[in-house]
């Protein structure tokens, strides 16, 4: 028999205060500041604002000092941080050919207008522990001085795809309807099929992990159709810029730093369509390089069933990648577990007892039945 | 309104709203302890946090989609003499908002005009730019130059 109980209150209480001198850790260490996390930490900063769906470097570092660091639960915190404020509108869409760059990479072509603009990156390093970091003050040394070169890089860089596209050779983009409405996930939720700007919207807020591993997948042949190059990827500050009501024209209200990329993709063409390169398209709040690639590569793999392809495996299939990407969506589902199911779990267990109770009988009848059966062909045999 | 429709056009306002929304509230603060004659004004529109959308193209030129959200800080005053500021700026700072607003309000009078841009919106343009330039440069020292190894014989 269960019986409903309440309680708990005092214990919770205690729990978080528990957590709060957990989160201090020890007392002797200074408390760690939120220019810090900004500074120091940014790239946590940048994956907090991209799954967050919200840019906005302060409010995400204070988030990751509250979660002691799990960025997931820093999402977390900044999602419900969001629903709080007003909406005041839609920005016009960002130029991201107009971007002030400072890192534009192309692995497709090796001499691109503009060049091939390393910027700060990992990629290179020997990955080895620099202990170095170890000793405090270390990040005032000249080893932490970039070098500066005599001019400035030319922004406003073409993109790699145009070089393309003046051939023919890569589908073109630029066709969209202004007053097409534009799908929001925040306001309404998922339908399938899902179009183009729900699936981009859903992967650019999606789990990095989860995003990342599908396109493993498709890397290593469960969906892939040859595999795609890396167009462009560049990194840099776009100019955000808003139509006030009051006002009727376009004010900047600030700049953002985002990670764009697009693969290009084979496409063997149909009956109708010629062969040609397809892009997918990865876009980041910040400098979150990994998840923009992925994310290209997912929003090619969910053009399957647009372009005509057979679309077989779980990267491809846009209910399994759009309904599992959101990570906040699943630790919720699946941390609810931890919650009391004391109830539900007393109903599987009376089951529990009577299954077993019914396959222990049952067992024992089949077993006298076979020994009666054995005993009769033991004495028929006599 | 005391002011003439001609004193500024949509394009000077613009230019000058942007260079506010991009500098930080401490320049602005700065800049506006620097104002003498400072005019009295009221809120329209206390300061005021809100979001917006922020929105993107499929491929950078295509397709219209909701990237996410950024937070942005909106505040309206209107000066004695009948200017009307207004300011959208990114982030959560009431203060950052107000002073933007008050400096709208201020451009749109002919006679803190010129001083206003000169003293103040040209210097933030050049600040801002300078730190642009600095940190252009240093990316522009790891652009890759390429080179072909010729192989002896």
């Amino acid at each position: 028999m269960y019986v409903a109980v309440k309680g708990g209150e005092q214990a919770i209480a205690n729990a978080h205060k528990l957590l709060s001198e957990k989160r201090r850790g020890d007392q002797a260490v200074p408390e760690l500041e939120i220019s810090q996390i900004k500074e120091q930490l940014g790239l946590s900063v940048d994956r907090v604002m991209t799954e967050g769906s919200l840019y906005d470097r302060e409010l995400a570092a204070i988030a990751i000092k509250q979660a002691q660091g799990d960025l997931v639960e820093a999402i977390f915190l900044l999602r419900a941080y969001r629903t709080t404020l007003p909406r005041f509108g839609f920005s016009e869409p960002i130029e991201t050919s107009r971007m002030e760059i400072q890192r534009r990479i192309s692995s497709s072509f090796k001499d691109i207008p503009g060049g091939q603009v390393l910027g700060p990156t990992y990629d290179y390093t020997h990955r080895l522990i620099d202990f170095a970091l170890e000793i405090p003050d270390n990040g005032n040394s000249e080893t932490c001085r970039a070098e500066v070169a005599a001019e400035a890089i030319q922004n406003a860089m073409p993109r790699v795809a145009d070089l393309l596209l003046a051939e023919g050779l890569i589908e073109d983009e630029a066709t969209d309807n202004d007053r097409r409405p534009v799908a929001d996930l925040t306001r309404d939720p998922l339908e399938l099929p899902a179009e183009r700007d729900a699936r981009l919207q859903n992967l650019a807020r999606g789990d990095e992990g989860f995003i990342l591993s599908l396109a493993y997948s498709i890397l290593r042949g469960f969906g892939a159709s040859g595999h795609p190059f890396l167009g462009e990827i560049r990194f840099g500050e776009v100019t955000v810029e808003l139509v006030p009501e009051e006002l009727g024209f376009p004010i900047e209200v600030g700049e953002v730093s985002v990670t764009e990329c697009i693969m290009f993709n084979r496409f063997m063409g149909s009956a109708t369509t010629s062969p040609k390169f397809v892009r997918g398209y990865g876009l980041a709040f910040g400098h979150c390089e990994r998840k923009a690639m992925a994310m290209a590569i997912i929003d090619y793999a969910l053009r399957s069933r647009e372009l005509g392809e057979r679309s077989e495996y779980p990267a491809q299939d846009e209910e399994f990648v759009l309904f599992h990407s959101d990570n906040i969506q699943a630790s919720g589902f699946v941390e609810h577990l931890k919650l009391p199911h004391y109830v539900d779990f007393q109903a599987d267990l009376v089951l529990m007892r009577n299954r077993q109770g019914e396959f222990r009988d049952g067992k024992k009848e089949g077993r006298d039945e076979r020994e009666l059966e054995d005993e009769k062909a033991a004495k028929e045999a006599e | 309104m005391s002011f003439s429709r001609n004193s500024f056009t949509t394009k000077e306002r613009q230019k000058w709203m942007s260079v506010l929304s991009k500098s930080s509230c401490q320049e602005l603060e700065g800049a506006w302890q620097g104002i003498s004659e400072k005019p009295d004004y009221r809120h329209l529109r206390k300061p005021e946090t809100g979001i917006i959308m922020v929105r993107a193209r499929a491929g950078g030129s295509g397709l219209r989609f909701n990237f996410g959200e950024m937070t942005v800080t909106r505040c309206t005053v209107k000066t004695d003499e009948g200017y009307v500021g207004c300011a959208y700026v990114m982030g959560r700072d009431h203060r950052h908002a107000e002073l933007a607003a008050l400096f709208d309000a201020l451009l749109q009078n002919s006679g803190y005009k010129l001083k206003i841009l000169n003293m103040v919106i040209l210097k933030l343009k050049e600040s801002r730019e300078k730190r642009k330039e600095e940190i252009s440069k240093k990316s522009a020292a790891t652009k890759v130059d390429f080179f072909t190894m010729v192989r002896g014989d």
